[in-house]
């Protein structure tokens, strides 16, 4: 078992591998910049170490800083959490070069899902559905416009690198695919160090459902199943749910089949998400992109499975066997009850714009089928720096309308004083009649948000 | 004359106007980053942009003064 960890990672994220390691008897050692050394994760952790100002390039980007706080503090592991460097195959390489554990998959993992083009390739050769696009990265516009007459309007565009949404443009025609493509373009040069554009069929009434894998230090590939992550503003989740309540049992076992071989496909170990596109009407399903780190919504399917996922990617770095048994395969794992993910947003609730500032009052609901993933308290400022993610309210509920109700309420009771929140969002999306009866898409953030 | 404040506290990624410019309505005077997100300042009317008052890296808090346009 690893006896301590450095978690290169801030916020609620940091707070969250902090208390699964405090708990099974890691000692945990976080880092922090100077906008973040008032942050719950640092007092809680058993040690923390500054790495650098606020800006995210001099610290929680800067990979000879946190190697050098590990070293400082004698750590046996690094668990990059998510965002950040946690998909940087580098980094994962200079962590194991240090003599460290690295709390992930292979760096050569990381390298080939992080290249979207060589991901869909490598998809479309292990048999896991891929949607028509490019086989090779855009060069330029001319070169765009060809791909999308081979490929057919509308059409999504990409950086090959990137994530998070940044840069992605949907385009209808010939104008339209110009202007998304030197925006795609831009922001991909300035957020993820390459230009490489990538094209793909845009699926109009989609959902975006993704399977949590988890490739055990045997060698086994599991599917632990699914979340419906279609509630989305600007291409970026803001609620999740498990199970998803639009796709049928056949389609449900279709897509964790094809996720264990996507895993399978680059000999994945530890957590790992496989998102796909579903087209509700048809009853088929796209992959889009896997992700080789815990995602922010990994909650949802600790609360229907009863497994720490953050306890598992420990044990699998140490080569050891997970906590609980792993059903046969190829039996599927059945959830219990149903579980929501909302996330709360230093944002305000109609057009999202961001809005930092200090909390004067933090309060979080209690109650049955509660658990709150949150970053901050009162006193702390939220600063412009990092991503907008306050807090995660997350429900289950025996079904999902008692996980409904419990939502309901919960949003209501959670106050937050001071940075703008998108409270008044979640309290909309949950008394919307196409949420209330899991009929939406990845449409249904701008119908409850007209422009 | 028109003052060009802040809404937000954000870091000046790009100025993309400068003085002495003639501006129209709904131009793109700078672009703001916070978190992870581009936010542009745009003119609300037709003029010239007098002052400047943000360059790019700076900090600006809610309500500060970007631009003045005459």
């Amino acid at each position: 078992m690893l006896d301590s960890v450095l978690v290169a990672n801030r916020g609620e994220i940091a707070r969250r591998v902090i208390r699964t390691a405090r708990r099974t008897g890691i000692r945990a050692v976080a880092v922090y910049s100077d906008a973040d050394a008032d942050l719950p994760y640092v007092r809680e952790a058993d040690q923390a170490v500054r790495i650098g100002p606020p800006q995210p390039a001099r610290s929680y980007l800067n990979a000879a800083a946190i190697i050098d706080a590990a070293r400082q503090t004698g750590v046996a592991a690094v668990h990059p959490g998510y965002g950040f460097l946690a998909e940087n195959a580098d980094f994962a390489r200079q962590v194991i070069a240090a003599g460290l554990t690295w709390v992930g998959p292979d760096p050569d993992a990381i390298e080939q899902m992080g290249d979207k083009i060589r991901a869909r390739n490598l998809m479309e050769r292990a048999g896991v559905p891929v949607a028509p696009g490019s086989r090779e990265p855009v060069a330029d516009v001319a070169a765009a416009l060809a791909e999308a007459d081979r490929i057919g309007y509308p059409v999504m565009v990409k950086a090959a690198a990137g994530g998070g949404g940044i840069g992605m443009g949907v385009a209808a025609d010939e104008a339209g695919l110009r202007s998304a493509f030197e925006t795609a373009r831009s922001r991909a040069e300035r957020f993820f160090g390459s230009p490489e554009i990538l094209i793909e069929r845009f699926v109009e009434r989609a959902r975006h459902v993704e399977v949590q894998i988890l490739g055990l230090a045997d060698g086994r590939v599991l599917a632990l199943g699914e979340r419906d992550c279609s509630v989305q503003r600007r291409h970026q989740k803001v609620a999740e749910e498990t199970p998803s309540p639009g796709i049928s049992a056949g389609l449900r076992e279709r897509m964790l089949a094809a996720a264990i071989q996507a895993g399978q496909a680059v000999a994945y170990r530890g957590a790992g998400t496989v998102e796909c596109l579903v087209d509700a009407d048809a009853g088929t399903f796209v992959f889009l992109e896997m992700n080789t780190r815990l995602q922010v919504e990994h909650p949802v399917t600790e609360l229907v499975t009863g497994i720490d996922l953050v306890e598992q990617q420990f044990l699998i770095a140490a080569g050891e066997p997970p906590s609980f048994d792993p059903p046969a395969d190829p039996a599927p794992f059945r959830p219990s009850g149903h579980a929501l993910e909302l996330r709360i947003y230093a944002e305000d609730p109609v057009r999202f714009l961001p809005g930092p500032g200090t909390i004067t009052e933090w309060a979080e609901p209690v109650g049955a089928g509660l658990r709150v993933d949150a970053g901050y308290q009162a006193g702390n400022t939220v600063t412009p720096f990092y991503d907008p993610l306050l807090a995660k309210l997350c429900i289950h509920g025996a079904d999902r309308e008692q996980a409904l109700d419990r939502a309901r309420e919960a949003v209501v009771a959670f106050r937050i004083v001071g940075p703008k929140t998108n409270l008044l969002f979640h309290a909309d999306l949950l008394a919307s009649p196409e949420f209330s009866a899991g009929d939406y898409d990845t449409s249904l953030v701008s119908k409850l948000r007209p422009a | 004359m028109a003052e060009v404040r802040a809404e937000m506290v954000a870091n000046v990624w790009k100025v993309v106007a400068a003085e002495g410019d003639h501006v129209d309505d709904g131009d793109t005077l700078v672009i703001l980053e916070s978190m992870k997100m581009e936010i542009p300042v745009l003119a609300e009317g037709p003029g010239v942009v007098t002052k400047m008052h943000v360059a790019e890296g700076e900090v600006i808090q809610e309500g500060d003064l970007i631009a003045v346009i005459s």
